[in-house]
Parts: structure tokens; C-alpha cells; sequence
């Protein structure tokens, strides 16, 4: 039997912030463990939460990035549970009123564009981090009260690949924004994955399994394979899918049971007391909005359909934002779009990636890419001669102007010049000739004669034409 | 010696204060901790004035027990945002008081150190839960002393104990460095011997603090440069249902009889005062619906606001194969069976199955009764009320009705002012049985200097001020 996978994705993020979501204690997770700790954090008696504010604004701005329904009034909630990496004995989530509801985002899975609808997105508090070992447990409260932002969308995702594009797209809009480092091998993006599986056509989903806590988006790829595999080998076996959590071994690739029943624990939810409701301006609203910058999705729409960019080109592009950026502020400096796109995805990401630099960090300046690039389109160098001049440029720290005087580098685009050596050329190679004329494809060794004699100057394009014509003359 | 006096004194106020709390430990168990080596170089309005503070609020490098075993060695490292106001203003806390165990429960008698006694009759209790803080103010130990209140533990015990008992609106003193009984109802009040030195203390604790978002960002002007007992035409109203002798058949006793009697008086001497006192209806069931109101919202916020105490980052580090071993453990040694049931019933009332028909309805009762009484305060300047349907107990008391209409309507009416964060003072007004009694007044949000101003005439009028019990028979 055909089945149809649906899957469906709440994604953890923690934010990047000065101080922690409710407390003054530096958000810093990764210095000495519980170095960032205060009694707020600690839950030591007496103490009481006050919210974020540059947090808050982060949320609003991840809510309108993710065309989300801001709520008139932030409010908070705590979800009851006893752990030792929850100090309080409570988180403070929102799940009442979420910071936004009812988004989207359009996402490409390969060349198509597939609608990812949002169910909310909300504000809450990190826990400590646990470490487990034989016999004893170590504790690092540095992540107690770190802002978390948690993303749930529909379950309408319906492959591997359109999950693993939304979570890139997902990360994309939090680097983007500036919101998170989102950096996936210090865990600041975990996942909880839902998959079921039922008969092609049935209008009916099929009992939802949770896969909790994956830190990677290989293991993400992994486990919602994994699961898939596993609920139709029961499916033929004629068992039936539980509604349970499981977890994902990355060692041995397969998910295993970690309690029943996903909506069994009652976390005995209620709105937090200590946080009066707080109104939410439409001029905060505002304010935030004005700070979003254009997403990634919306440049690849513009590149390719107004630029005619290749879809290619464009999401190496807008890969990251510094390079998209860079690449606008090359256009307003009014090269040509297409032109510019070949530049960027093949010379100059070519160039960071083997050298593995960022973009903000080398010395060729948008500017200097433009000029590199009119030499060549006005055939005053070549393009090779512009490849030369973009590594020297980089090599040297030197303008671009400077390297083509010290290389001397120009190019003979004049055709009467170009003409006279053409034919010194052939002169000086006339059994070539011959044997061009007995059918000997010598025509590259001809240009590349032209070539030596003006040391790389002349330009190609038009050594090869007039190379044509005078060849044509003789054959005559 | 009231406050406003010992301001202008020179005697060395802290080491007689030392004396008397060490004086009267033994019998009336107000301290959990006295401080014998209190002193404060700091200078300002209070300076030199010995005070006490329940042993919920925070102390820097003073043990603070919230009277329970599951803190009985905890030594804060920050200071509540009240201590550290008084600690600034010059003040000196000569002693840590005992409350009932975490502030549940209205009797004095919970507390991991024993039960406060009633300086008025070592018989009975003081009430609760801010035992130690009652006793020591009507001791005449210390001037005043801080409580909390969270349905009437300032309020009440000050009735029982013959002095004055305030809560001021929600948010005009940071709660931050209070250890939450029910964050949605507690309050800071304060104990004193007259409504005067309420006011100088409020002005010394009250306002905004960033630490504690409920605090309300309002500049108040002086209460105690501004008190005036020029109450004239002011209007009162009493609630006709709570008075109604016919409410309380089988209930009615002399001593009920003798309380209505006196609050007879006090409202003669409104009118002397030129107030207008109105009775007003209000639907019974909602006077009714009080207390388990309250009890199914204080219960549900305090099992939530204890969780932190499962001995893992501090107090007693319980014993176990896992961690939920060690926290259970914990949990189960440091709280006495009373706070237990109340965590059952908390939990019971949020567990999802029951928390709309507990918990939210709840919270829709409160505020039924919130926009009433609201709405009142747009016509009438205050609410009174007596104070408690009896004397202070005995400790040897039977457990009382607590579905009778004298303890539903009654005992527990102050929780109002919890519910609406309305103003509420408690001030003597007699004696019944040779113990005190007193009235309850209760204001609109923000309205605490009017409130401060009726019950400053009122005082004016009677010959309770500043009295102390004797303490000694």
C-alpha cells in the first residue's frame, strides 16, 4: 500500500539577548557552567520574574517575520512540572496568548515553492542543561531562564525534504533577522518532530507519533525516516500506531519509546500572576517592523523573476544575509543583476568558500566588484583578465584600478591592431595554413598565437572574429 | 510609645526593644530568630527605631524560615526590597517573626517553632498568618512590625491582638524578597499601635520597584504629612447581609451580640464624625462564595509557588535512588501535613480535568465580587465591617463550622480586599470578654490615604491608640 507522510514541527530556538528572559542574569551559556546564574534564575524564595524587553521586541519580530497575528495584550503562563533543571517548578511559556499566531512562510523544496502554515510561535524560558553520567548528574543553570522561542507549525509537511527546507528557511529567518545564532552544534535549535503515515487518499491522519529534543537537522532527516519506516513495517505487520513519544538513537538510526499517550503529562497550565498583562502598542508594532530586513525568500522571488538570476544562483546567494547585502549594494551601483549574480555565486562565494572567509571580512568592497566587473563588460580587460584582477585585489589589499596599472594589463580591442597581428600570424605559420586548408582544425592555435604575441591583451572575442574573417580571405 | 514619638526620642529604643523580645520569647513565641546584635549606622527618618519582620521576607545573611522545616536553615544572600527600604531609612530589625508554616493558615500556631500566644490571654491564639509580627507590636516589644497578607493574616491577627493591621492597594509595596504564599493576592501590610505611624512606615516602603512587575508606577504623596481626621461627609457603607442577626441562628452567642453591639457604637461615632454610613444588600451567595473562592485560587498559586522547594539547589537535601527520589523526600520531610493538604487540593484544583469548573470559576467569582465591590467604591468612600465574628480563640477551641454563616460571612470577609488589591485596615474598637475586638475598614484602588483618614478620625474617637497588652498575665 501507498502511504502519505504528514509531519509536523515545533522548533526551539534560543535567542540572543544581553540578560536572560525574566531576570537580569547575563544570557551566556557557554562560559564556566552556572558562572551566569542569579537567585532570579535559581528560584531561590521571594524572587520575581520582569520580562525581557529586548526579548519581547525579538518576538514581535519573529512573529511578523513569520506573518504572524501579534497579540493587543503579552501575556504569560506557567507550565507546572518537577525537574531538577527547572528551578522555579515551573517554566513561564506562553500558551494562552503566543506572541503570534496564524503565520506562514513560503519555503522553495528545490525549484518549487511550498506554503508552510504556522500555528503559533511563543515566548518562554530555557532550562538548565543536564549531563548524565553513571552514577551522578551534573546541573549547569548558565541556560536556566535563557529566552527561548518555540515555533510550532501544521502538520503539513509531507516529505523529509520539505521538513529539512523549512528548517533551514526557519534558521534562515532567525540569522537574518538577527534574532538568534541559531548555531545547530551548540544546540541553540532543537526540534520535536510529529510523523504519521496513512493510506494514499484517506482524508483521515493517521495517529501522530512524537520524536522529542533532536538537536540537528541530520538527525531531524534521520529520525523522520526512521519513523516513517518503522510505522509501515507495523502497519504491514498489521499492528497499530500508538500515540506515544519516542526518541531518535542517532547510533544505530532507529526511534525508540519513552512514555505513552503525547498529551498525557498535565502540566496544570495557568497565567503567570507576577506579569500584569503588559498592552501590546500597534507603534511597538511598528517600531519592530521597521527593523525586519527583507527575508531570504523574498529576494529569490526578486532575483529570479525580476533579475532573471538562475533559482540556483540565487539561493547560493541568499545563502547568508552579509552576501545578499553585498550583492544589492553591487546592483545599486548599477551593474547589471544577471551579471552581477554570475560574479557573486561563482567568483566571489567560490573565493570565501576555499578560503573560508566571510564576506564582511575580505577587502574587496562591493565598489571594487562593480568596477572589476565594468572593465570587462566595456572590454577594457578580459574576463580572465578580470578573474586575475579580483585574486590580486584580494592577495594584495590593493584597489582594483592599482593591480590592472601594475600588471599593465589592457586589452586590444581595436580592430585595425588586432588585424595587423592576425595576419603577422598567418604569415609566419603558413604550411599551418596548409594544413588548416587539408582540414587540420588549427583555428584555436591560430587565436592562441594572437594571444602570445600580445600577451594575453587582446580580446578574445574579437581575435577569434577577425581571425575568422582573414582565414576566410585566404581560403578564397 | 507609638512610632511618631520614638522619632524624637533619644533613649536607646533597639537595646530595650532586644530586651523585651528576649524578655517575652519564652512565653509568647514571637522570633523565630532575634537579632541580639541588631544595629544600623544608616541615617534617615526611622533611624534607631527597632522593628520585627515575618520570617517570609528575605534578610541577607539572616536566616529566613518562612517557619517551615524545608527552610529552617536557609540564609538568603539578597535582601526584600522592604528590608532593604527600612535597612536605608535607619531602621532596626531586632528579630525575625513567626508565622504559620510558608503564611497558610490564620491561627499563629503551624509555625516549625511552635504557636504564638496572645499577649491579651496566653489562652488563646493571636492569629494568623502573621503571628509573631502581631505579638510583637501588641507586646509593645517593637513599634511596628511587617507582615504579609494574603486573605487577612496582617489584618486579622491585629484584630485579635488590639492594635493596627494595614494592607495597602495592590502594587504600592514591592513584594519582591517576599516568599509567595499566592502571588495574586499577597500583599506587604504592617503592624502598628495607631494609624499615624501606619502612614510613616508606608511612606518608607511604598513604591515602585523594577523588580517586581506588579508594582505600580504611581507617585503618592506623604500619607502621614497629608493624614487629616476631617472625615465630614464622608459616606460608609456596612453590608446588611454579614449584620443581619437572623443569618446566625444557631450561631448567635453573647459574645457575637456584645461585637455587633460595639460596631453599633463605632458607627454612632462615624456619624458623630459628620460620615454618612448607609447599609447596602449584596447577594448573599456571594458573601458565601468568598471564602472558597479564595481558597481554590490561594491553594492553586501555592502549590505552583513552592515547587522550588524540593532541596535541590537549597534547604535539606532529601535522600533517594533518582531524582525524583531526593525531591519527594525532601518535599515529604519539610512540610507538615497542613501545607500538604493544601498542595493535594492546589494540584487538584489545576489538574486539567477540574480547572474549569475549580480553578477559572474561581477566578470568574473573583471578579464577580471585585466589579461589585468596585463599583460601591464609586459611591462610598469606605466599607465597614467588625473586624471577626469572635474574640481570639482559645487554643483549645473546637474546630469550628467552616461552612456556617458566621465563619463563611464573618471570618472571612477581608478577603475582599485581597480579591480587588483594595485597601483594607484593621483597628481596635474594644473589648468583649476582656479581650479586644475591632472594625475593619476597606477603601477603592488607590484610595489609601482617605482610607488612612477615616480610620485615623475613627481612632481619634476611641481610646485604643497606642495600647499595649500587658503581657504578663
Amino acid at each position: 500500500m501507498e502511504y502519505e507522510v504528514t509531519i509536523g514541527l515545533e522548533v526551539h530556538c534560543e535567542v540572543s539577548s544581553a540578560t536572560k528572559m525574566f531576570s537580569k542574569g547575563i544570557n551566556g551559556y557557554n562560559e564556566i557552567p552556572n558562572s551566569n546564574v542569579n537567585q532570579v534564575d535559581l528560584a531561590f524564595p521571594g524572587i520575581l520574574p520582569t520580562v525581557n524587553e529586548e526579548a519581547l521586541k525579538k518576538g514581535i519580530k519573529m512573529a511578523l517575520a513569520l506573518n504572524c497575528e501579534v497579540p493587543d495584550v503579552l501575556m504569560f503562563d506557567r507550565k507546572n512540572y518537577y525537574y531538577p533543571d527547572l528551578p522555579k517548578g515551573f517554566q513561564i511559556t506562553q500558551s494562552k496568548k503566543p506572541i503570534g499566531t496564524n503565520g506562514y512562510i513560503n519555503v522553495y523544496v528545490g525549484d518549487k515553492v511550498k506554503r508552510i502554515d504556522i500555528v503559533d510561535i511563543h515566548i518562554e524560558e530555557d532550562t538548565a542543561s543536564l549531563d548524565h553520567y553513571d552514577t551522578y548528574s551534573l546541573i549547569n543553570y548558565n541556560r536556566a531562564g535563557v529566552p527561548l522561542f518555540e515555533t510550532v507549525t501544521a502538520p503539513c509537511m509531507h516529505s523529509v525534504d520539505e521538513a529539512i527546507a523549512f528548517l533551514d528557511a526557519l534558521r534562515k529567518i532567525f540569522l537574518y533577522t538577527g534574532v538568534s545564532e541559531a548555531r545547530l552544534d551548540r544546540g541553540q535549535m532543537r526540534c520535536d518532530v510529529n510523523v504519521s503515515i496513512a493510506p494514499v487518499g484517506s482524508n483521515v491522519l493517521g495517529t501522530r507519533v512524537e520524536i522529542k529534543n533532536i538537536p540537528s537537522f541530520i538527525n531531524v532527516k534521520g529520525a523522520i525516516i526512521a519513523e516513517i519506516e518503522r510505522q509501515k513495517e507495523a502497519l504491514k505487520n498489521g499492528e497499530e500506531i500508538y500515540q506515544e513519544t519516542r526518541r531518535y538513537d542517532e547510533n544505530d538510526g532507529k526511534t525508540y519509546r519513552m512514555r505513552e499517550k503525547v498529551d498525557g503529562v498535565d502540566y496544570k497550565y495557568f497565567t503567570e500572576p507576577n506579569i500584569p498583562p503588559y498592552r501590546i502598542s500597534n507603534e511597538l508594532i511598528e517600531e519592530v517592523r521597521n527593523t525586519l530586513p527583507r527575508l531570504q525568500f523574498e529576494r529569490i522571488d526578486e532575483y529570479v523573476n525580476k533579475y532573471e538570476v538562475s533559482l540556483v544562483d540565487a539561493k547560493s546567494i541568499v545563502k547568508e544575509k552579509s552576501v545578499a547585502d553585498y550583492y544589492e549594494e553591487v546592483i545599486k551601483l548599477g551593474v547589471n543583476p544577471k551579471i552581477a549574480s554570475n560574479w557573486m555565486a561563482n567568483t566571489v562565494l567560490g573565493y570565501l568558500n576555499k578560503e573560508e572567509k566571510d564576506i564582511n571580512d575580505i577587502y574587496l568592497t562591493p565598489n571594487m566588484l562593480a568596477e572589476i566587473i565594468e572593465m570587462v563588460e566595456s572590454n577594457k580587460i578580459s574576463s580572465k583578465q578580470g578573474k586575475d584582477v579580483f585574486n590580486k585585489v584580494l592577495e594584495e589589499n590593493k584597489e582594483p584600478k592599482v593591480i590592472v596599472d601594475e600588471l599593465g594589463i589592457k586589452q586590444i580591442a581595436n580592430e585595425d591592431e588586432l588585424r595587423v597581428i592576425v595576419n603577422e600570424v598567418l604569415n609566419e605559420n603558413m604550411n599551418m595554413v596548409e594544413q588548416y586548408k587539408n582540414g587540420k582544425n588549427l583555428f584555436n592555435f591560430f587565436v592562441g598565437q594572437v594571444m602570445k604575441k600580445t600577451s594575453g591583451q587582446a580580446n578574445p572575442a574579437l581575435a577569434n572574429k577577425i581571425m575568422k574573417e582573414e582565414i576566410d580571405k585566404r581560403w578564397k | 510609645m507609638l512610632l511618631e514619638d520614638m522619632i524624637k526620642s533619644n533613649n536607646n529604643l533597639v537595646k530595650e526593644s532586644l530586651e523585651k523580645a528576649n524578655k517575652y520569647q519564652e512565653e509568647y513565641n514571637s522570633f523565630v530568630t532575634i537579632i541580639d546584635n541588631a544595629n544600623n549606622d544608616k541615617d534617615g527618618m526611622l533611624k534607631g527605631i527597632p522593628y520585627g519582620i515575618k520570617d517570609n521576607f528575605s534578610t541577607k545573611g539572616i536566616l529566613s524560615t518562612a517557619s517551615s522545616n524545608i527552610l529552617k536553615n536557609y540564609v538568603p544572600f539578597f535582601d526584600a526590597t522592604v528590608y532593604e527600604k527600612l535597612n536605608n531609612a535607619g531602621a532596626v530589625c531586632i528579630g525575625k517573626t513567626v508565622l504559620d508554616e510558608l503564611a497558610m493558615g490564620g491561627s499563629g500556631t503551624t509555625g516549625h517553632t511552635g504557636a504564638v500566644k496572645n499577649p491579651w490571654d496566653k489562652t488563646r491564639l493571636i492569629g494568623g498568618s502573621s503571628a509573631g509580627s502581631a505579638s510583637s507590636v501588641a507586646l509593645g516589644i517593637v513599634p511596628f512590625a511587617i507582615g504579609s497578607d494574603t486573605g487577612d493574616s496582617v489584618r486579622k491577627p491585629a484584630i485579635y491582638g488590639g492594635i493596627v493591621g494595614y494592607k495597602p492597594t495592590y502594587g504600592l509595596i514591592s513584594r519582591y524578597g517576599l516568599f509567595p504564599f499566592a502571588c495574586s493576592l499577597d500583599h506587604v501590610g504592617i503592624f502598628t499601635r495607631s494609624v499615624k505611624d501606619v502612614s510613616i512606615v508606608l511612606d518608607t516602603i511604598k513604591g515602585y520597584d523594577e523588580k517586581d512587575m506588579t508594582s505600580l508606577k504611581v507617585e503618592t504623596p506623604s500619607f502621614y504629612e497629608n493624614i487629616n481626621s476631617n472625615v465630614k461627609g464622608k459616606k460608609l457603607f456596612y453590608i446588611k447581609e454579614l449584620l443581619d442577626i437572623n443569618n446566625y441562628k444557631d450561631d448567635m452567642d453573647e459574645e457575637l451580640v456584645s461585637i455587633f453591639d460595639n460596631f453599633k457604637k463605632s458607627i454612632e461615632l462615624c456619624k458623630e464624625l459628620g460620615m454618612e454610613v448607609s447599609e447596602v444588600s449584596i447577594d448573599k451567595r456571594l458573601l458565601e462564595a468568598v471564602f472558597p473562592t479564595y481558597f481554590a485560587i490561594s491553594c492553586a498559586e501555592a502549590t505552583s509557588n513552592n515547587s522550588n522547594l524540593t532541596g535541590i539547589i537549597f534547604g535539606p537535601r532529601g535522600e533517594g535512588a533518582s531524582i525524583d527520589e531526593i525531591m519527594f523526600d525532601a518535599r515529604t520531610k519539610g512540610f507538615s501535613e497542613l501545607i500538604k493538604r493544601r498542595f493535594v487540593l492546589g494540584s487538584y484544583i489545576l489538574q486539567k480535568e477540574n480547572q474549569e469548573k475549580l480553578f477559572l470559576n474561581a477566578g470568574r467569582i473573583r471578579r464577580l465580587i471585585v466589579d461589585k465591590f468596585t463599583e460601591l467604591f464609586k459611591e462610598y468612600d469606605a466599607l465597614i465591617l467588625p473586624g471577626s465574628g469572635s474574640v481570639a480563640p482559645t487554643f483549645k477551641s473546637e474546630d469550628i463550622d467552616k461552612l456556617s454563616d458566621r465563619y463563611l460571612l464573618l471570618e472571612n470577609h477581608m478577603a475582599i480586599g485581597n480579591f480587588g488589591g483594595f485597601p483594607s485596615i484593621s483597628i481596635p474598637s474594644g473589648f468583649v470578654n476582656n479581650m479586644p475586638i475591632g472594625l475593619s475598614l476597606t477603601s477603592g484602588v488607590l484610595e489609601d490615604q482617605k482610607l488612612l483618614d477615616i480610620a485615623y478620625a475613627l481612632e481619634g474617637k476611641m481610646e485604643y491608640k497606642g495600647q499595649i497588652a500587658k503581657g504578663d498575665n
